[in-house]
């Protein structure tokens, strides 16, 4: 128990009726870096900002160390925020920015001094005390935001975003920094992207939310590889989602072929749906019998590899990732290994897609 | 070629503000340029003009200066009253529900479309002796206070006249303010007091500037004011100017006392850029 | 007890704001002269407001000043605007702070400096002299509400419009216009206020020639307010609070139907 810093507990929160987070029940582990992945207006802001403690929530209750933080006013709170837009004070400079807490503590004149400079250091803005807010670039801005906060030495460092509003190169950077810095201070930090590849690079674990339900919780290798349902396969990278039944256990039948699969315990011939990533496909052009078959319908050059279009015989139209070129109009098959196939139950996201498709196909 | 063409179109939008640029040079810059030029002259014998600097030696002699520091002090203290009790109406109008907070800041601009003359007037009524105030305090067995012709009446309707001019600015600075700050200074632990302190107020500090500004330099310069809830006991510098120029018809000594003005908004202006690094001051509108 | 102290403190400073109009309106139906004894209802003063020609008069100068000068106000600070935003930064920086003086300078400085161009150009005191005052002052208002709008504009509108053949003047009124238009008509009605409002520089650049209410009220204040002035600020104010209400009521209206529309798409 005592190695959960926050626990979540049954919590609810709506505005003015509407629901955004239902029935939240998470644990976030100490010393852990946790991602809250999904699409805006999922949530996963509104879950930081109840650990922050600038929102209450409607129902339900969060522990911090095991102990209840409802009600409890944000400046009481240990844990920092980086805000999405950094929220730098403009009418004070860098040092100012980042000693800001620890002038609140009321320490004392050195300290402060030592432990700004530390964190300046530690950002990599080693003498950049003096400079106006205002005349920094917006990755600087990013490194005072994260100095300002860590510098309280906060059991929980929470992030909103942080990197969101920097371009591609400098994001990368920042990345790995963030995961250096995690790791060296020992701190828990809480993430919020909804970047997939951010938080697969980043993360010890990844809540992948949406409708203000956490879908799945793991760490990233796991929900690449084994999304639990047809909104987390599609949310993290791209894949073929098809629909399928499971026959028995091990066997499953989609795309008019049956295939041995390693997943088990559904009922029989449950319909499921089945997740293929683009990159477990190799096609080849030497078709033999056994193989699923089909015509290229397009190829795109995406730098690593190509993005390839299989129209199927069978109807369904496959995306392949591969290395090697192949051209519109060739013929290819493929065959699929067991390990190749992720088997998942059809969830009530699933349903309420096919009504959605059917509604749309009645008009 | 081509290109040249393009840019010289372009560039012809400049010719939109031409009759503008006119209409500064003769009602604007001319009319300054007339200022100095009467003040450094006298009509000398035969109507010929002087070049001289006794106008200014004149306007900066003990006599006027002593009207001068009184108006100062007047206005430093009318201002001082205006923030005092506008900054708490401000606040709060920027923490209500918006709907609410849109109608009760219409309430304030309201009584600047009725004719500040008029109400200033009626404020008269009210404080006179006989007035409804004193029947009211003589009813209650209170003496009847002489309010009227008093420097406490003149700051009284200084502050009344001036007051939305110092919540506006400041309403708006709140408005628009980010509210992410201060919720990251709670985050870094500040409590309400610690917050207001360190940033909620130092970040409106361009809308107490816009506000002093919109309330010092009239404040300074006003006669009507002064003259209907002052009586003629007390003058400040608007009333010299004004008796200089149309009862006495001393356009070069009048225009010194101007000049004297033009100097203090200078130095007001700058001081006031000065607190206001940032230049926030677009809150002047 | 906080939420009593924030409300009662509010109400004090409001109830400061409206007192004394709520006096003059009341007194308006007074039927003595007196603004202190109640001695009897009475529309009197009203029908003594609606027989006075100089009163007619102010209201009339008044008006047409306020309207003629916002307008034209209007119409030489949208172009200055829009040609000032085309200045290199130097110019502009130069034409923004000229812009500026009348905005900062004393109104008292202003008058009198009008004043002094008027006597030194030996232009007759009245009622051309304090319309050409007011389009003075009323012109920065114009040029500081239209300016940002040009500064939040895709400047690429316009090329795209020249780019398409569009001739200069017509990409001016047909692409640029209608973006800033907000602007131009929160200007106008800021120019129109100031210039209805006035007293300090029509005082000085009208020496008596001419009267607006605000002049008008003034000469009358020394001897004595005649109450149909009373009268005549109850009307004004009645007028003023259907506008606002009219013009709130209409904004909410809308406010309220659109996200109606968008969540039945």
């Amino acid at each position: 128990m005592s190695e959960h810093i926050i626990d979540f507990l049954g919590v609810y929160k709506e505005y003015d009726g509407v629901e955004v987070l239902s029935n939240i029940n998470l644990y976030i582990r100490q010393n852990e870096f946790l991602t809250l992945l999904g699409p805006s207006g999922c949530g996963k802001t509104t879950l930081l900002r109840i650990i922050a403690g600038f929102e209450e929530p409607t129902r339900g209750d969060v522990h911090l160390f095991g102990e209840s933080i409802k009600g409890l006013p944000p400046y009481k709170r240990r844990v920092n925020t980086v805000f999405q837009k950094y929220a730098l004070f403009p009418h004070l400079n860098v040092f100012d920015n980042i000693a800001f807490g620890l002038k609140i503590k009321k320490m004392d004149k050195t300290a402060i001094k030592k432990k700004v400079d530390d964190m300046l250091r530690l950002v990599g803005l080693s003498g950049y005390g003096d400079r106006d807010i205002a005349k920094l670039s917006g990755g600087q801005q990013q490194r005072v935001a994260i100095a300002r906060a860590l510098v309280n030495e906060p059991e929980v460092l929470l992030l909103d975003e942080p990197l969101g509003a920097l371009d591609l190169k400098f994001r990368q950077e920042m990345q790995l920094e963030l995961k250096r810095m995690q790791k060296s201070l020992g701190i828990t930090f809480v993430y919020v992207t909804h970047d997939q590849e951010e938080a697969l690079t980043m993360s010890d674990a990844i809540a992948v939310m949406n409708d203000g339900v956490i879908q799945q919780l793991g760490p990233p290798e796991q929900i690449y590889n084994e999304p639990r349902n047809s909104f987390v396969a599609d949310f993290i990278g791209e894949s073929n989602i098809i629909r399928g039944i499971m026959k028995r256990d091990y066997f499953v039948h989609f795309a008019d072929n049956d295939f041995v699969c390693l997943d088990r315990g559904f009922n029989e011939n449950e319909p499921v749906q089945v997740v293929v990533r683009p990159e477990d496909i190799n096609i080849t052009k030497n078709i033999t019998d056994d193989m699923i078959t089909g015509t290229v319908s397009s190829t795109l050059f995406m730098g690593v590899h190509y993005e390839i279009r299989v129209q199927g015989d069978n109807g369904f139209e496959w995306l392949v990732h591969s290395t090697d070129f192949y051209d519109v109009g060739d013929r290819v098959g493929f065959t699929l290994e067991p390990d190749d196939i992720h088997v998942m139950e059809v969830s009530q996201y699933d349903k309420m897609r096919t009504d959605d498709a059917a509604a749309g196909a009645s008009q | 070629m081509k290109n040249r063409q393009i840019s010289g179109v372009i560039n012809s939008r400049k010719v939109f503000a031409l009759p503008y640029v006119a209409w500064i040079a003769i009602f604007t810059v001319a009319p300054l340029i007339l200022i100095l030029l009467y003040a450094f002259t006298d009509t000398g014998s035969g109507g010929v003009m002087i070049l001289t600097a006794e106008n200014l030696a004149r306007a900066f002699s003990p006599l006027y200066m002593t009207v001068f520091w009184r108006s100062v002090l007047m206005a430093l203290i009318a201002t001082a009253v205006c923030l005092l009790l506008g900054y708490p109406v401000a606040y709060m109008l920027s923490r209500m529900k918006q709907s609410r907070a849109a109608i009760l800041s219409i309430l304030f601009i309201l009584p600047m479309w009725m004719n500040f003359l008029l109400r200033t007037y009626a404020w008269r009524a009210l404080l006179d002796n006989a007035g409804i105030i004193n029947q009211g305090l003589m009813a209650l067995g209170i003496e009847p206070v002489q309010f009227l012709y008093t420097e406490g009446a003149i700051i009284f309707g200084l502050v009344y006249n001036f007051l939305p001019f110092m919540i506006l600015p400041i309403y708006s600075v709140f408005q628009k303010m980010d509210t992410s700050c201060i919720q990251a200074a709670q985050d870094l632990g500040a409590n309400k007091w610690q917050t207001f302190w360190r940033v909620t107020l130092p970040l409106s500090k361009g809308g107490i500037v816009s506000g002093v500004t919109m309330v010092f330099m009239p404040a300074m310069t006003t006669f009507v004011i002064t003259r209907l809830l002052g009586g003629s006991h007390f003058m400040m510098y608007g009333d010299l100017i004004e008796m200089e120029f149309l009862l006495m018809s001393e356009w070069n000594f009048g225009s010194a006392l101007a000049v004297v003005m033009l100097i203090l908004t200078i130095l007001f202006m700058w001081l006031m850029r000065k607190y206001d690094k940032e230049g926030e001051g677009g809150a002047l509108l | 007890m906080k939420l009593f102290f924030k409300r009662f403190y509010l109400a004090v400073i409001l109830l400061f704001m409206y007192l004394p109009i709520g006096a003059l309106i009341v007194f308006s139906f007074n039927e003595s002269k007196s603004m202190a004894k109640w001695t009897g209802f009475s529309f009197h003063w009203y029908e003594q407001l609606f027989s006075d020609p100089s009163i007619a008069e102010a209201v009339w100068v008044t008006i047409s000043i306020a309207v003629i000068a916002s307008l034209a106000a209007t119409f030489i600070g949208t172009l200055a605007a829009i040609g000032m935003d085309n200045f290199r930064k130097k110019s502009k920086n130069v034409m923004v702070n000229l812009t500026y003086i009348p905005m900062v300078n004393a109104e008292i400085v202003t008058g009198i400096s009008l004043l002094l161009l008027f006597i030194f150009f030996n232009i007759p005191r009245g009622y051309w002299t304090m319309l050409l005052a007011h389009i003075t002052f009323d012109i920065p208002f114009v040029i500081f509400s239209v300016l940002p709008k040009l500064r939040q504009m895709d400047p690429g509108t316009y090329e795209a419009a020249l780019d398409m053949g569009a001739k200069p003047a017509y990409a001016v009124r047909k692409v640029i216009l209608p973006q800033i238009v907000p602007g131009i008509v929160t200007g106008f009605l800021l120019a129109f206020t100031m210039s209805f409002d006035d007293f300090m520089i029509s005082f000085f650049t009208s020496q008596g020639a001419t009267q607006n209410l605000s002049t008008y009220i003034y000469s009358m204040a020394r001897v004595g307010i005649n109450p149909m002035i009373n009268a005549l600020s109850a009307i004004m104010f009645v007028v003023v609070i259907t506008l606002l209400l009219v013009i709130n009521l209409r904004s909410v209206k809308k406010t309220k139907k659109t996200p109606q529309a968008e969540s039945f798409r």
